[in-house]
This record gives C-alpha cells, sequence and structure tokens, in this order.
C-alpha cells in the first residue's frame, strides 16, 4: 500500500484532533479518513469500514435540496473541489440510508501540496440548527 | 558503498569538550562507491571533509540537501572545491513554492550573511531542483519524498546494487498523531526507511523535550526507534543530536531508550565514523 503524502497526513491529524466532522477524499474521490465526529454522520466507525471507494460511500446518502430534489452529483461541494480544484461551500439536505435527514452545509477544500501536487480534498461537514 | 559522518550534530555547531566523542558539527554525511561521492546535506561538517581532502579523488561532486535550514547549508561557504575551476559539482534540493532553489540559496550566499556570491563560484556548478522522484547518480538509484519538517524537507534512499542507505536527518512523523507509529502507510518517510540496510535518523530529543517541542520538526531517541521498527531496517544510526546534549547525556540516553529493547542494530552516529556496507 503506497504511503500517503505529507500533506495528507497532516490533514488527517488535524481532523483526528478536531470535534467537526471531516472527510477526506483522495484524487479519485475515494473516502481515506474520516474522523470521529464524521462516524456519526456515517453511522460507521472508520476503525471498521477503513477506506471506501467513491461508488460505495457515495451512495449510502441521498443529497436533497429544500425542495426534495435530488442534487447532481457535480454540484456538491467536494465534487466541484476534486473536479475543478477550488473551494466550494453549499447547504443541503442529506438522508442516510436509514431514512434520518440532517440539514447539513458542506464546505470544501483542494488538497494542494509542495511543487503544486493535487492530492485530493477535504470536507468539513455543519449540521445546520433547523436540522 | 563507504558512509562516512562528517557532521553529526543539529541545529548549531557545539564545539567544546563536551562533544568530543560523537562531534559537534551539523549534519553532513558521503556516501563513496567506486568512483562516485554522493554527500548528504552541507552542514558545518563539510568543511571538515574538504580539509581532509577526501573528495579529491572524485571528479565530479554531487551535493543533496534535504532542506534549507542553516544548519544544513552552512558549511557551503567552505567548501574549497567551489573554488577550483576544474570541479564538477551537483546541487540536488527542494524550491520553495514561491522560490528557486538558486534564489533560495543566493539568500545565505550572498551579503550580509556571506561575502561570496553564489555566482563567484568559479567551479562548474549545476543546481537540480528535486521534489519527490528517483534519479540516477551512477551507481546510486536516489529516490526522494517530502517529510515532515517545517518548510520543504526532503529524505534520500539511496541505493548501490543491493544496499540502501536511508538518510531523513530531521524528521517528526509522530507529529499530531494520537498513537505512533500507525500503519505505514500513514507514516511520513515510510517507504524510504523501509527496509534499510542503514537509516540515518532524527533523534534530537528525549521524551520529556520532545513534549514541550512538539511541531519543531524533530523525533525522540524513541520515536526514533519506533519508526525504525516499523520500518523493519537494518541498522540506526541516531543522528542530529541536539546541541544541549553532553556526551554523557547522549550516552545516559541510548542506555535509557536503546539498551538491548530492540531487534536492530543501533548506534549513536559519531562524527568521523566510517560505515561499509
Amino acid at each position: 500500500m503506497p504511503v500517503k503524502e505529507i500533506e495528507v497526513i497532516l490533514s488527517r491529524q488535524l481532523a483526528d484532533s478536531l470535534s467537526i466532522p471531516i472527510f477526506l477524499v483522495d484524487p479519485k474521490g475515494d473516502l481515506i479518513f474520516y474522523n470521529e465526529p464524521a462516524e456519526g454522520i456515517l453511522g460507521k466507525r472508520f476503525e471498521d469500514t477503513g477506506p471506501m471507494p467513491m461508488k460505495i460511500w457515495s451512495t449510502i446518502f441521498k443529497i436533497k435540496d429544500d425542495d426534495g430534489i435530488l442534487i447532481p452529483q457535480e454540484d456538491l461541494p467536494l465534487v466541484k473541489s476534486l473536479t475543478l480544484q477550488i473551494p466550494a461551500q453549499s447547504s443541503f439536505w442529506l438522508e442516510s440510508l436509514s431514512g434520518e435527514r440532517h440539514h447539513i452545509s458542506v464546505t470544501s477544500l483542494p488538497l494542494i501540496g509542495e511543487a503544486n501536487r493535487f492530492l485530493g480534498a477535504l470536507a468539513i461537514f455543519w449540521k445546520n440548527e433547523d436540522s | 558503498m563507504i558512509v562516512t559522518f562528517w557532521g553529526t550534530r543539529g541545529s548549531i555547531a557545539t564545539v567544546g569538550s563536551q562533544t568530543q566523542v560523537y562531534g559537534g558539527n551539523t549534519p553532513c554525511v558521503s556516501v563513496a562507491s567506486g568512483e562516485s561521492l554522493v554527500i548528504l546535506d552541507a552542514g558545518s561538517g563539510i568543511r571538515r571533509l574538504a580539509e581532509k581532502g577526501y573528495y579529491k579523488r572524485f571528479n565530479r561532486i554531487h551535493i543533496l540537501l534535504t532542506h534549507l535550514h542553516m544548519d544544513h547549508i552552512q558549511g557551503l561557504g567552505f567548501f574549497d572545491m567551489f573554488f577550483d575551476p576544474a570541479a564538477e559539482i551537483h546541487i540536488w534540493g527542494p524550491p520553495s513554492t514561491s522560490a528557486s532553489l538558486k534564489m533560495r540559496l543566493h539568500r545565505y550566499l550572498s551579503p550580509p550573511l556571506f561575502p561570496v556570491r553564489i555566482r563567484d563560484f568559479s567551479c562548474q556548478l549545476h543546481l537540480h531542483e528535486v521534489t519527490q522522484e528517483t534519479f540516477f547518480i551512477e551507481p546510486f538509484y536516489i529516490t526522494t519524498n517530502f517529510v515532515l519538517h517545517p518548510g520543504p524537507t526532503l529524505a534520500f534512499r539511496l541505493t548501490d546494487g543491493d544496499k540502501v542507505v536511508s538518510y531523513i536527518p530531521d524528521h517528526e512523523p509522530a507529529l499530531g498523531a494520537k498513537k505512533f507509529p500507525i500503519s505505514p502507510d500513514w507514516t511520513s518517510g515510510y517507504t524510504l526507511a523501509q527496509s534499510a540496510d542503514l537509516l540515518i535518523h532524527d533523534a534530537q530529543y528525549s521524551e520529556e523535550e520532545y513534549s514541550t517541542r512538539q511541531g519543531w520538526g524533530h523525533s525522540s531517541m524513541h520515536q526514533a526507534l519506533q519508526f525504525a521498527q516499523l520500518a523493519q531496517v537494518k541498522r540506526l544510526e541516531l543522528f542530529h543530536h541536539d546541541p544541549s546534549h553532553s556526551d554523557a547525556q547522549l550516552d545516559a540516553m541510548y542506555q535509557e531508550y536503546v539498551n538491548g529493547q530492540w531487534d536492530f542494530e543501533v548506534h549513536l552516529a559519531v562524527e568521523d565514523q566510517t560505515i561499509s556496507l
């Protein structure tokens, strides 16, 4: 298994030290780490799941707007940070497989390391008060 | 492969009766094989290498800089081969996100910090910016990667036939980790050190000192040992001795942290020592 880049290792260690949910994905969008607060959103423990391919973790949620319409993947902040390598932010409704609904705000940023290496993205989830 | 320590001290040269055993010069290690000489870092120890004329049988010298903190470059201006028009010298090192390697070296090698400018060196000087890659300096395959230390900092893995030397002099792989070590794929520097015949690694602090110096970019001796064990190296040289540690203190730390508890060979790096692989 290849060793993670130091910027990714530092991002994990930062996430591990914070009490807000953080998801860390590699350039392909595979989920390589989520911290303890994020385990509450996913309903799974990182110790149990380990890394997850995008095609698996993206099916755990349904992401909808205020009118209950599914939001296309390309409009999601994390996908924008991955594809366009820009910071992005938006709010939406997140529905888990168990049907639980949360109003969430997500801020994501691309991880661009030394020598302009694109290393993935980091997403911070905030549960809104009206959730 | 012949490995020689010309400087083993970290941070600042420390000369005196208290550092006579392990040495007081800042990092410089040479690795020679056949007709090739690679010099790892150019701390004050490089002056001693020059003084002994060790390099003179090599007509082409490669200096690999892990990073540009003062203790790793302060000997550059005192390496007299720079002033030999017949000499061919290659310097390899990391750029920053905003400045080239040449510009960053020029900050030191120019007034008011130094009287001679880099452009006044009369040797044939070639600068190479490296980040994370593998390149070939006959007979060595050299792999570089960034490691955890403030500012862009590289470490090197030199492979000559079936022998491997890993040089990671400034490294804080435990930074921010709740538990250290964790798995190899989440450990800075692991690939460079994996199964090395000789690992030269930062071991600057005691456990107590590390607790108040987290984020300064260095390891405790115990962390260096844990890292070496994770990487399954055959031999570890504890390097980058803290300037405040006397020979007696280093011996005491060795007794406390090493003392037969590890299943690989462990030594405190000694200035002037030569290791044949």
